[in-house]
């Protein structure tokens, strides 16, 4: 940890990828630090290793070499299961296609990673009510995803992403799925969790409008970063 | 909400799909249950010789009949208790379709050398006293609903004629493993007509079957007898009553073998059936594993979800497959009493048949957990499925 406003550090990372001993390289040596409370977009052309970068810092990839340190944690040091175990504590996820586990309900996907926790019935509940009245679902939690509009399915994914109050969100292109107006409601849900909560969110996006809400956008291009 | 509530919801996924897995399981567990009682019910006539019995039979085939002079030399061999002799009779009793043991025998001897057959000392009199008289099994009574004092015409064919027996008591099991489906009659009356008829076959006998005091001792006493008759006109084959049935039942040793082999083709069946199901439900949801792990559910998680769903489909299919084994065992066991005098479930069959459901559940859900517990995140959120 460089200093006490930096929330992630990310050392001299690369990454690649192998095809029957081919190798890809996708990421080449990137360092940079993101303070606490960041906003930050991430943009670049396709295949730019965006989503990779992403899910580096998430900690559900490994780089080939460097180092990631989030909150002062070493993340590229921590075995499988004590980085599932760091991520069910510290991160939230959002995801292009929102990804819901369809036989569930609204609040029962919300619910689904406080199974993980020792929490008590009703202070799970009131997590969970908490989280959709924030993304302003509550009255939809007995609806199934199939029920909800794109946009209410991304804003349960949403709440399940901050239900476990993380300190950190990533967001994978969160609003490439969504027409205009759903897209601009996401956004702005997102800058709320940024202001009002104090996650520090990273997103990766294409939309221009949507890096527009951030604070800093980052390029990447080629595998490396400006 | 429990990780276990998710295996339920997981499970009503697909509604046609688990109905169709549970009957395939409850269908194979039943042909499993069932040939295994088939199985079972033959075999049953080894498991309920008394290790005590010992036979002896003509040394070339059973069918060859012994001198009634070597009762008397067998009873002095040192260890012989109780000597009875039987002759096989079979006949026709009201049509060819009627199959039961019909046998003449020892009126003296054979409630000593088969306890299992529980009378009364009255009947046990009657039947020394009685000419033509003959004992039943309980079983044999109920089906053809015969009672004591009633008579039994039976047309002979390995002894032409025309017989007539009359029931002087009816004897019942011991336990389930007694066969209640005999029907043995007065020896003496069968070597009276066969001696004004075929003199050369009287005073002969099909086999000895005779007790022994000490069952330690049935190696000596078989050896020695055998080496009594070594020179006679007949010379005998001894061996116990389980080892004797054995040989019986050898003939049908290839059926068997094959009815045993099927039984656990059908496991294999079974395997497919589920494995088949299993891998079709986990690959439409590689991405939703690959969600669970990102949230920070473990590979124990998976297993559980994954592993449960199965154990709980073939566990549901097994005790409905087990349930229904027990009347279709129950019909079968009525229609083909005269063949099988003993079809019982057996509790090893129940236990194999409760292992192998769950021994299903798990290795049918080995590959998909496998999968879902090695596969990288990132590949999993790629997948398009
Ligand atoms: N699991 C993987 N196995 C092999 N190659 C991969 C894997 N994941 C990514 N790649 C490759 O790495 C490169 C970067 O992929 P990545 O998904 O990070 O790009 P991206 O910037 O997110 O693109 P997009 O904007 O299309 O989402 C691509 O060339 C891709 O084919
Ligand atoms: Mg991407």
């Amino acid at each position: 940890m460089n200093n006490s406003s930096t929330i992630v550090s990310v050392q001299n990372i690369s990454k690649s990828y192998w095809r029957e001993k081919l190798e890809i390289p996708v990421l080449s040596n990137i360092s940079f630090d993101i303070p606490d409370g960041e906003f930050l977009s991430l943009m670049g052309p396709s295949g730019s290793g965006k989503t990779t970068l992403l899910n580096l810092i998430a900690g559900i990839d490994r780089p080939t070499s460097g180092t990631i340190t989030v909150s002062g944690n070493n993340i590229t040091s921590l075995n499988e299961t004590s980085l599932a175990k760091w991520r069910s504590n510290n991160v939230g996820f959002v995801f292009q296609f929102y990804n819901l586990l369809p036989v569930l309900t609204a609040y029962e996907n919300v619910e689904l990673p406080l199974l993980l926790t020792k929490l008590s019935k009703k202070e799970k509940k009131e997590h969970v009510q908490f989280a959709l009245e924030t993304v302003g679902l509550a009255d939809r939690m007995d609806h199934s995803p199939k029920q909800l509009s794109g946009g209410q399915q991304q804003r349960v994914a949403i709440a399940r992403a901050i239900v476990t109050d993380p300190t950190l969100l990533v967001a994978d292109e969160p609003t490439g799925d969504l027409d205009k107006h759903s897209a601009e409601e996401i956004m702005i849900l997102l800058e709320r969790l940024n202001s009002e909560l104090k996650k520090t969110i990273i997103m990766v996006t294409h939309d221009p409008r949507a890096a527009e809400k951030a604070h800093t956008t980052k390029h990447l291009d080629k595998g490396e970063l400006s | 909400m429990q990780i276990i509530k998710l295996v339920f919801k997981n499970l009503k996924r697909h509604l046609l799909r688990l109905f169709l897995t549970i009957i395939g399981v409850a269908i194979a567990v039943l042909a499993f249950t069932l040939l295994k009682t088939v199985v079972t019910a033959w075999y049953a006539g080894v498991d309920a010789a008394a290790n005590n019995r010992v036979v002896s039979t003509h040394a070339v085939s059973f069918i060859f009949p012994l001198p009634l002079t070597y009762r008397e030399q067998i009873a002095r061999v040192e260890g012989v208790d109780k000597v009875c002799y039987f002759n096989w009779f079979q006949g026709v009793y009201k049509d060819k379709n009627q199959f039961f043991p019909r046998m003449a025998t020892d009126p003296e001897t054979f409630f000593d050398v088969y306890p299992e057959c529980i009378t009364t000392p009255e009947v046990k009199e009657k039947f020394i006293r009685t000419r033509n008289g003959c004992v039943i099994g309980a079983k044999l009574a109920k089906e053809y609903n015969l009672k004591v004092g009633d008579k039994m015409p039976v047309t002979g064919d390995i002894y032409p004629g025309d017989w007539e027996f009359e029931i002087v008591g009816i004897y019942k099991g011991r336990d389930k493993k007694s066969d209640e489906t005999w029907m043995v009659f007065n020896w003496n009356y069968l070597n009276e007509q066969i001696r004004a008829t075929q003199p050369s076959r009287a005073e002969h006998v099909g086999w000895y079957t005779f007790t022994v005091n000490k069952i330690d001792k049935i190696p000596q006493v078989s050896k020695q007898i055998d080496e009594l008759f070594k020179n006679s006109e007949a010379r005998t084959k001894t061996e116990t009553e389980a080892a004797f049935n054995q040989g019986f039942i050898s003939m049908s040793g290839a059926i068997l073998a094959a009815l045993e082999f099927v039984s656990y083709v059908i496991v294999g069946i079974l395997l497919l059936v589920l494995g088949n199901t299993m891998v079709m439900s986990a690959r439409e949801r590689i991405r939703e594993y690959a969600v669970l792990k990102t949230i920070g559910f473990t590979s124990s998680h998976l297993t559980i979800l994954i592993m449960g769903e199965s154990i709980i489909i073939s566990i549901v299919g097994g005790a409905i497959g087990i349930a229904l084994t027990y009347p279709l065992v129950a019909g079968i066991g009525e229609a083909l009493a005269r063949i099988f005098p003993i079809f019982n479930i057996a509790p090893s069959t129940l236990i194999f048949a409760i292992f192998f459901s769950l021994f299903a559940g798990v290795v049918a859900s080995a590959f998909p957990v496998y999968r879902a517990t090695k596969m990288s995140i990132v590949d999993g959120l790629r997948h398009i499925g």
